[in-house]
């Protein structure tokens, strides 16, 4: 057996290229079944993908989904962020260059509005559950903005490691909410057109989540929501430690 | 000149990143600014100057096509790598900020995309 698991690590990639192809074939199977092509498929493996990580974290207690599990490391470069940016780039052959110059001052109010509200709305929240210091409060504002900004955030401002480790899984919460929520709210906020989409990557930011969500909605969609998306962590990494922290103790003060 | 599409993909990923882990730098904060949006941006940019020129061959834009493809199973495998454990185990507060601020961020979207400019 341990041959075996050896084996599949050293194989990493290949490995969860078969295991990925099993989980979206199932997935096709399941949404012609089950909902008879209403959940498209992508939508449906996203979501397996993310249960899986559910229960291998569970057993396993790490932090990398089933990426923990032995054999199963592959996931880990498959999944990763070079592999996935990558892609994103990809998408962009065919977008239309006119459309994002046209929508990119709505998209980069977009991206201002996304990080202050989430931001704000984060504060509030932690407040209202009786966090007081600014430090705090700021970590999980940007917690509230991705699970990058919140860890950035709390370390240069010395926050202590439980309100980053919150911080991150606000921000982790974020992402999956937005992956398996987009495409159920997406007919309701008028998410079909490119214009909207990058609206919605800047409102949204979590890169991953965004990503996610739009490939489950409209594949077409996705350059152009990780146009925005893209330049919201480093939006939120940028205000969050600075102009909205000191914001933070005048208001306290 | 399968592998020339992908070599240009890989030309503006690294040259797009690159850009944003700089200007990430120069600005002093410990994160990309924009790197997959500049990326993108050289993608389209060179595809478009290149087809001008005609030396944008069919098959290049394959090489490049086969990556979006890859895209949904590269995403499938991210979700399952994500630490949704942790997501669900760290209590009402985490679960509160990582939801309210997404509905009232959503809550804005019909107001903004009124302000789109339509094609």
């Amino acid at each position: 057996m341990e041959y075996i698991i050896t084996f599949l690590d050293k194989n990493g990639l290949v490995f969860a290229f078969l295991v990925t192809g099993l989980i979206m074939y199932f997935s096709e199977a399941i949404s012609k079944t089950l909902t008879r092509g209403k959940i498209p498929g992508s939508a449906i493996s996203i979501f397996m993908g993310l249960v899986l990580a559910y229960f291998a974290g569970l057993e396993t207690l790490g932090k990398k989904g089933i990426a923990d599990i032995p054999g199963f490391s592959g996931f880990e470069i498959m999944g990763g962020p070079m592999f996935r940016d990558f892609a994103i780039v990809s998408t962009a052959m065919g977008a239309s260059f006119a459309i994002i110059k046209k929508t990119g001052p709505v998209g980069i109010l977009s991206l201002f509005l996304g990080v202050i509200i989430s931001f704000s709305v984060g504060v509030i929240i932690a407040y209202a559950l009786g966090i007081t210091d600014a430090e705090s409060l700021t970590t999980i504002g940007a917690g509230a903005c991705t699970f990058v900004v919140g860890p950035v955030t709390g370390t240069a401002l010395g926050a202590s490691s439980d309100i980053i480790a919150i911080s991150i899984a606000a921000g982790v919460v974020k992402s999956i909410l937005v992956t398996i929520g987009t495409p159920l709210i997406a007919p309701y906020i008028g998410l079909k057109t490119p214009q909207s989409a990058m609206i919605f990557g800047g409102l949204m930011g979590t890169t991953s989540g965004t990503a996610a969500g739009l490939a489950a909605t409209d594949p077409k969609l996705v350059p152009y929501g990780a146009m925005t998306a893209t330049f919201y962590t480093g939006l939120g990494c940028l205000m969050c430690p600075s102009v909205l922290y000191f914001l933070m103790r005048a208001i306290l003060d | 000149m399968l592998l020339r599409g992908v070599a240009l993909l890989a030309a503006c990923f690294v040259a797009g990143q690159i850009l944003g882990e700089t200007l990430g730098r120069l600005l002093g904060i410990q994160a990309n600014v924009g790197g997959v949006g500049f990326a993108m941006l050289f993608l389209i940019l060179s595809q478009n100057e290149l087809e001008k020129r005609g030396l944008f061959h069919l098959e290049m834009g394959e090489g490049v096509n086969f990556w979006s493809k890859m895209y949904i199973p590269i995403i499938v495998a991210m979700s399952s790598v994500q630490n949704v454990r942790v997501a669900f185990s760290n209590g009402l507060l985490a679960l509160l900020a990582g939801i309210i601020p997404v509905i009232a961020c959503l809550a804005l979207m019909p107001l903004l995309s009124k302000l789109a400019p339509k094609d």
